[in-house]
């Protein structure tokens, strides 16, 4: 993608980066109908749960925004709280219950409403929290192979999975939901847990809540959330056989290729040419060599933001961005109301 | 519901505005005054978080003659009309791609 000239640029150099000077041509009055005219958003890549797209003619602090707001402002659900009635695992009971409770839940956190505080813990509502119960107990396999020593041969659930959580309606839950079983179940069904041995138990109850990622990591919907600005790598001069393979080199897979040429007397040679700058990781190497140095202009285009988010799985990506969005949205009415109401 | 927006007061003006907004950070107050900075009649507009341990931040406006306050609220309004607009596209943008499904011309 060749990109127009007029556009902001990061220039890279071997010692410095810094932004080019752009002359301001919008008149600052309509600012943000340019932002409604300009803002370009193309999908571009969609795999089960990432999300790639290129968000043109926005300015970083928008993006940053986003961005801030999918890792520590979108909820989601997650065990909150843990009442052991027996543990007598290795592992201790507050070890046990932090790794409970980052465990990825399925259950679609639009369908709860966030708990109100200062509530006691055994109180819950079935607005509200999603209840999950973990039992298992570890026994000797009667009827053991003979020579076999493998824990899992010798022994019952010798290993407990996060597919032993099972969830348990409260209220009026069981008929909201009828396919809850699938709906709340856990996200991976093989995140191990513990490993017992023959008179172990593990009973638990858990109580998940809504959440969000400020408040803890495990209420965070994304695994990353992350931008970059669009690079653009421009040649000046022609850089030629070995020179174009070095060239090639110096940058990441598939940014260069090399073309086979013929000069009008018939003399064949290679050449290097830009093919695709997207996924360059920008790493300036190409400055360590003296003959290539002057041949390449290294840029990032400072309006092109390539954005990626990957979801830990409860929802598509897609999703989690206009809900992002929508929180943005949500903190300006909230004190939008605030000053047309109370005042300041 | 408590109240999360207030002003320090100061005698400079209706011009001149230093608004405390309890519970928001970076996430609000970079996004917020980049939206004001491109306002004609702003001096300053800028924000501080002013200690990292208590979760506010300071944010300040100056304009040329406007109340601060219309300002605030401006901006606000036109931050919540840009996130309607990228709403829109994205979805405008991902039912496209759906509905092709056809990987983008990347190069």
């Amino acid at each position: 993608m060749e990109a127009k000239s007029e556009n902001p640029r990061w220039v890279m150099r071997e010692h410095e980066v810094f932004k080019e000077y752009a002359r301001e041509t919008s008149s600052k009055a309509t600012a943000l109908k340019n932002y409604i005219q300009e803002l370009r958003i193309e999908i571009v890549r969609e795999e089960d749960k990432e999300l790639e797209f290129d968000i043109i003619g926005c300015d970083i602090s928008l993006v940053n925004a986003f961005r801030r707001i999918l890792i520590s402002e979108v909820p989601s659900m997650a065990i909150d709280k843990v009442f052991i009635i027996n543990n007598t695992s290795l592992l201790q009971d507050e070890v046990l219950a932090h790794r409970l409770g980052l465990i990825p839940l399925r259950a679609d956190p639009r369908l709860f409403e966030y708990p109100p505080s200062g509530r006691k813990d055994e109180e819950v509502s079935e607005q509200d929290t999603l209840k999950y119960e973990l039992k298992v107990t570890c026994t000797t396999h009667p009827q053991a192979p003979k020579y076999s020593r493998l824990p899992e041969d010798m022994y019952r659930n010798s290993k407990v999975y996060s597919k032993d959580i099972k969830w348990v309606p409260i209220g009026r839950q069981g008929d909201m939901f009828p396919h809850g079983t699938e709906q709340f179940s856990v996200l991976e069904n093989d995140i191990l847990i513990c490993k017992m041995r023959p008179g172990h138990e593990i009973h638990a109850f858990m109580h998940a809540v809504k959440g969000i990622g400020k408040d803890h990591a495990k209420f965070s919907p994304v695994a990353p959330a992350r931008y970059r600005l669009m690079p653009a790598i421009e040649l000046t001069k022609p850089v030629r056989n070995e020179d174009a393979d070095l060239l090639q080199s110096c940058f990441s897979p598939a940014v260069i290729e090399v073309v086979e040429k013929e000069t009008s007397s018939g003399e064949k040679y290679r050449e290097a040419r830009v093919k695709n700058a997207r996924y360059d990781s920008c790493a300036r190497n190409v400055y360590r060599y003296e003959q290539l140095k002057d041949c390449v202009k290294m840029t990032r285009i400072s309006d092109h933001v390539i954005f990626n988010i990957e979801s830990v799985g409860t929802l598509p990506p897609a999703v989690l961005f206009t809900e992002a969005v929508k929180v943005l949205k949500n903190k300006c009415r909230i004190f939008l109301a605030e000053l047309e109401h109370a005042g300041v | 519901m408590e109240k999360r927006l207030s002003r320090i007061p100061g005698n400079q003006g209706i011009t001149y505005g230093t608004f405390v907004f309890v519970d928001e950070g970076h996430t609000l107050g970079n996004a917020l005054s980049y939206v004001i900075n491109q306002y004609p009649g702003i001096k300053i507009c800028a924000y501080t978080v002013p200690h990292p341990a208590e979760n506010k931040i300071h944010f300040n406006i100056q304009t040329t003659g406007e109340s601060a306050i219309e300002v605030l609220k401006r901006g606000l309004q036109d931050l919540e009309r840009i996130c309607d607009h990228t709403i829109e596209t994205f979805d405008t943008a991902y039912k496209n791609f759906k509905s092709n499904d056809t990987p983008m011309d990347t190069t």
